[in-house]
């Protein structure tokens, strides 16, 4: 079994929903789909209120090279295009959609699966790009621009991640399950983009034995291996996931294709399948919902734009005793004031929890037991970062590796002190790139 | 819909049981041994002392945070309460009760809060205490009862015989009793299967690491066995530095406080090494029979020092890098 070399912790999994199938959420009657969903610029609104649209149209066109495409998730009556509560916590402009229950597809898109071997590289990344592809694993890169490194970049692995290691999360785990097929034709897509030889690898933590060997029935018609990972947060994020599968190391500043790597979520290599294969955009995603605190865990095939309140409803309500919802898992998650937020295209889950027992409320000082340090996977010291920054000498912090900081949260998860560590980090990052702005300026 | 109010706040969301109490807490669990067969030694005034001592560390602590204008709550944090019972297991059990008092003062009051409180103390306030103590009351607080001594019956601690009379004099005594316990010395520190026993729960707890303490045990042997092997007529075994006096006490337990260690492997390393080094060096040569205390507060001096040697080297590193 094969794991990254230094730090990691091992929360408790909770993986409530592992055993449930996914099932279909209905079309909710309204609709809000961010512009903002993926790293970088938000998408330029190509609609207008008033305007009807099919399921599948575009409704927000990529504004750059950092950018992406964003469609209609039904088909229906544009409402309004305004400011909106965003899952990241911040506000973004919103494309409102009213469903008029038809769920008409436009024209081209969502055909019968057709042969990608005859397609050229640009077409395929092509449709990669207008189907609006992003990492679904959450950072939400573009996928097209992932998969085309610069010339001079020699790739000779691709590996797609179905570590999920953040606790409760399930949705990839399902994926893997009960669509190994499309995930893995996306894999050979992906691979069939780089002109020299390409080592293709899933990697996947222990406790989804059931996903291995899903995945695994199909390595004897096309090269690939299935890589058992050891269950240990943070193996789903990208540096670890390489060092845990190749052993090479990504320094600071470098990204995984100066390694000679590429890697993607499992969920994203679905994705392009789809957009490749049947020309259809990204629309939906499986969400876990789950929590220690509701009856009804579910993992549900969604569609961009549900509303936290819409799905709240399908799963019945929720109890007193819960009073954080979190998009995403525990571990990086967003803590949402609102249930108007919608689902995006890196929405892992939604959780419903009760963290009265956490005693977060109080920061005590540390006591230098070094606990973070044996487990940030970034070989940093977390709490130097802390210290530094109560001390307000932000400017100290580049030079120990601030921004080699993944905000995995390990260090925050095993401090006795119970210090806000990746929250100083988050911090200190807004303010020296700020001053490095206001000096470039 | 109902109506659900929402707490903000940052990931993460899941967070480990760990706390400073359990922290604390199982260092005082491993202590426990030593503590239980320290009183079976030296009898009901070791057991009165032990408590004194607890008692008047957490009402130090209490008082200073009130003063400080802290949550009281720090009191029962489990580091006051952990000083507490290391510095009654560092004092011999004829130790004058306010005598005691003054310690623990020393401890919690000067050493512990003048510098910033728990997290920012440069030196084991229960070292420092005992230190205090020696140095102002050199007659009590090397007046050590012999276990299941009648009446108070007090005789010198081994190291004490070595350094007086000679090698000579120490060959008798068994290294049954030096690993038992069944010599002179401090309410704690007599007792090498106890703290060794104690050690264990903390190594397999994680609490600590054998980083400091092997290197600490292994230059302190090493050091006295090379004069050992050139000499053994005049300097000791080291089997009998390693059992006897405070080294595994201060080798387990005061050397490995959290706060006043280095926090890197490396620096743990040298720390350690200073620790074996200089107990050796005082307990050879030096004016004191025993160099433990003295060694470790050494060494916590030069703890920042070996951090941001550590860390410059951390920090070359990342500028390398980001070229």
């Amino acid at each position: 079994m094969k794991t990254f070399k230094i730090g990691g912790i091992h929360p408790p999994e909770n993986k409530l929903t592992e055993g449930n199938s996914i099932e279909v959420l209905p079309i909710p009657s309204e609709l809000a789909i961010p512009l903002l969903q993926h790293l970088g610029k938000p998408a330029k609104p190509v609609v207008k209120a008033g305007q009807r649209v099919k399921k599948g149209e575009l409704i927000g066109e990529a504004d750059g090279f950092i950018s992406a495409n964003v469609h209609a998730t039904t088909s229906g009556t544009i409402k309004a295009i305004k400011s909106h509560p965003h899952p990241g916590g911040q506000y973004a402009p919103t494309v409102f959609l009213e469903s008029d229950g038809q769920d008409e597809w436009l024209d081209g898109c969502n055909t019968e699966p057709q042969d990608w071997q005859s397609f050229s590289k640009e077409d395929i990344l092509n449709r990669i790009k207008a189907a609006g592809v992003v990492g679904m694993g959450g950072a939400g890169f573009p996928t097209n621009v992932k998969l085309a490194p610069p010339k001079d970049k020699v790739i000779d692995t691709v590996i797609l991640n179905g570590a999920e290691c953040e606790p409760f999360l399930t949705s990839d785990h399902r994926l893997m399950v009960e669509e190994p097929e499309g995930i893995i034709e996306g894999l050979k897509i992906i691979t069939s983009l780089f002109s020299t030889p390409v080592k293709a690898y899933v990697g996947v933590e222990a406790n989804k034995k059931d996903a291995i060997e899903a995945l695994a029935k199909y390595a004897s018609s096309y090269n690939f291996e299935v890589v058992q990972l050891e269950t240990k947060y943070p193996q789903g994020a990208e540096k670890q996931l390489i060092n845990s599968i190749t052993g090479r190391k990504i320094q600071e500043g470098e990204l995984p294709f100066d390694k000679g790597c590429i890697v993607n979520n499992v969920g994203t290599a679905f994705a392009v399948y789809e957009a490749v294969c049947k020309n259809k955009p990204l629309i939906e995603r499986v969400v876990t919902v789950s929590g220690i605190e509701i009856q009804a865990k579910k993992n549900l095939k969604v569609i961009i734009g549900t509303m936290f309140s819409d799905i709240i409803s399908a799963c019945g309500n929720i109890p007193g005793t819960v009073n954080q919802v979190i998009s995403g898992g525990p571990m990086m998650g967003k803590a949402q004031y609102s249930f108007e937020a919608s689902i995006i295209k890196t929405s892992s889950g939604i959780l419903f929890i009760n963290n009265e027992g956490l005693d977060t409320s109080r920061e005590r000082t540390c006591i230098r037991c070094g606990k973070c340090v044996e487990a940030c996977p970034q070989e940093l010291q977390p709490w130097l970062f802390t210290n530094l920054a109560q001390r307000r000498e932000f400017d100290e912090l580049p030079a120990y590796g601030l921004f080699n900081c993944t905000e995995c949260g390990s260090c925050t998860y095993v401090c006795p002190s119970k210090r806000e560590i990746v929250h100083w980090i988050k911090y200190s990052k807004a303010i020296v790139n700020n001053r490095k702005k206001r000096k470039s300026a | 819909m109902q109506t659900v109010t929402l707490k903000v706040s940052y990931a993460p969301f899941v967070r480990s049981s760990d706390s400073i109490e359990k922290v604390m807490y199982n260092v005082a669990i491993a202590l426990a041994p030593a503590t239980v067969l320290s009183i079976y030694f030296f009898g009901w005034r070791a057991l009165v002392l032990t408590i004194l001592s607890v008692v008047s560390c957490i009402g130090f602590e209490w008082a200073v945070d009130k003063i400080r204008g802290r949550e009281q709550t720090a009191a029962l944090d489990g580091s006051a309460f952990v000083t507490g019972l290391l510095l009654a297991l560092n004092v011999p059990s004829s130790l004058p009760y306010w005598m005691l008092i003054i310690g623990a003062f020393v401890a919690i009051v000067i050493s512990k809060h003048l510098f910033g409180g728990l997290g920012y103390n440069i030196f084991n306030p229960a070292l420092v205490a005992r230190v205090f103590l020696l140095i102002s009351f050199p007659v009590a607080m090397t007046n050590w009862p012999v276990p299941f001594g009648v009446d108070m019956e007090t005789a010198a601690s081994p190291l004490g015989v070595l350094k007086t009379d000679g090698v000579a004099a120490i060959q008798d005594i068994s290294l049954w009793h030096m690993s038992f316990g069944q010599i002179g010395g401090s309410i704690g520190e007599t007792s090498a299967i106890a703290l060794v026993l104690g050690a264990l729960w903390l190594l397999f707890n994680r609490y600590i690491t054998l980083t400091i303490p092997l290197s600490f045990i292994l230059t302190t042997f090493g050091f006295t066995g090379i004069f050992y092997l050139l000499d053994p007529l005049h300097y000791a075994s080291p089997i009998f530095h390693v059992l006897t006096g405070g080294l595994l006490l201060g080798a387990f337990f005061m050397a490995t406080d959290m706060v006043t260690s280095p926090i890197a492997l490396r620096g743990q390393l040298l720390f350690g090494f200073g620790c074996g080094l200089l107990t050796a060096i005082i307990r050879l040569w030096g004016g004191y029979p025993e160099g433990v205390s003295f060694a470790i507060l050494i060494m916590n001096a030069l703890v920042p020092l070996i951090d941001s040697w550590d860390l410059s080297d951390k920090k070359q590193k990342a500028k390398e890098e980001a070229k």
